[in-house]
């Protein structure tokens, strides 16, 4: 039976995050009510390639190579038990080299660069592997606080094996110095969970004369997602 | 292993936004048969202002109460200036539930925005649906905010349900 555990107490931001000023009016005051999973949660959408094509290439738009460092990210979907979730499908966005989302609501100062559009989307394969190749997006003030700078960070929404696996993250870069003072990073109170946010540098995914990687692993929630009788 | 952090999707989720998501009988699912509806709603915050900027996602069965058996039961829709989504789809079949229970129609919703810290997720059930009575997972809910989990059929076939994130009438939210 499919099990989606709730996450570790600390290992998840908590709704009300005072520090990121849009929390205060958005988060429920009522705790949310537990309920016994039902189909309807350990069920989950199939998101057949025909319907949803994959696209893993977002360094050219248009048959024009975008402007920034050109780099390639992957890793790997599991679940707790390490097990690979395979045919996860990731929806991946982002602002590009300058902090720019080409997105009409922002407004920042900062360059839009026609050749990239900054979005991409994957499937994990049977080892749970997936892979992108991107540019390296840009930091962006964002207006919670005084020189209130994001961390250069990387959207992800995942799609798993049951509706309770649904999840979005960010994902961040090593040795970023808006990171201890982001309140969106910072909100998640156990520094482990944090620390698993940021991207590990990974030459093994690096290019010779093209690209650099980095490696960013997901854990979805759930226990033994993958049937024992699907494994080879 | 440790799941991974949720993070928001912060206001520009847009940029992967496909509007054709919301209309669920696009593509293989035009072939089925079943009752069309709407399902509406505003979404507001603490203060009752609109949220603009949000992303709602849906997850039903199709009127086989059977789930990706023939109908693509997932929908998206960006909210509008005035915090309003709308789905177009076929209204969902009994679904089972624990044991032998039967589950009310009902369709899935979570959603996320800038200022969530995770989606939240809840059920649209339809009023006066008389399965609702039995329902089990209606039944965890306190009687008196139920009301916030049944849409409300405001015009033929159009069901409305609003979300309100914070407050006086908050919507249940369910921890799945």
């Amino acid at each position: 039976m499919t099990e989606f555990p709730r996450p570790a107490p600390g290992t998840w931001p908590p709704m009300n995050s005072p520090a990121y000023g849009s929390t205060r009016k958005r988060h429920a005051l009522h705790p949310p009510i537990a309920i016994p999973h039902t189909l309807s949660e350990t069920s989950a959408p199939r998101f057949t390639p025909s319907a949803y094509p994959a696209y893993a290439d977002m360094s050219v738009h248009e048959g024009q190579a975008a402007m920034g460092e050109r780099i390639i990210v992957g890793g790997r979907v599991l679940d707790e038990d390490g097990r690979p979730v395979r045919g996860a499908m990731l929806e991946i966005w982002q602002a590009n080299a300058a902090g720019r989302y080409h997105h009409m609501r922002d407004q920042h100062d900062a360059p839009l660069d026609p050749h990239f559009a900054g979005s991409a989307r994957v499937f994990s394969d049977d080892e749970g592997h997936w892979q992108i190749t991107t540019i390296k997006p840009g930091a962006y003030p964002w207006g919670n606080h005084a020189k209130a700078w994001r961390p250069v960070h990387i959207h992800f929404g995942l799609h798993g094996q049951g509706f309770a696996q649904r999840m979005i993250t960010q994902m961040y870069f090593p040795g970023d110095p808006l990171l201890p003072l982001d309140p969106v990073f910072m909100a998640t109170p156990d520094a482990a969970a944090r620390e698993r946010l940021i991207a590990k540098f990974d030459l093994d995914y690096a290019v010779e004369n093209w690209a650099l990687g980095y490696r960013f692993d997901i854990v979805l929630r759930g226990r033994n997602a993958t049937p024992m009788e699907d494994h080879k | 292993m440790t799941t991974t952090a949720s993070q928001t999707a912060g206001p520009y989720w847009h940029i992967i936004d496909h509007p054709e998501w919301a209309d669920l009988r696009r593509g293989e699912n035009a072939a089925m048969a079943g009752t069309s509806i709407t399902l509406t709603g505003q979404i507001t915050d603490g203060d009752g202002t609109p949220c603009g900027d949000a992303m709602v996602e849906i997850w039903q069965a199709g009127p086989d109460g059977a789930y990706e058996a023939g109908f693509h039961g997932f929908g998206r829709c960006a909210s509008d200036d005035q915090g309003r989504f709308r789905f177009t789809t076929l209204k969902p079949g009994p679904v089972p539930g624990p044991g032998n229970s039967l589950q009310a129609p009902h369709i899935t919703l979570a959603v996320f925005a800038r200022g969530l810290m995770n989606h939240v997720t809840t059920r649209a059930y339809f009023a006066a649906e008389p399965l609702n009575e039995a329902d089990p997972i209606l039944a965890l809910v306190p009687e008196a905010r139920r009301p916030t989990m049944l849409a409300r059929e405001t015009a033929p076939g159009v069901w409305t349900l609003d979300i309100r994130l914070q407050g006086a009438d908050e919507t249940v939210f369910l921890d799945i």
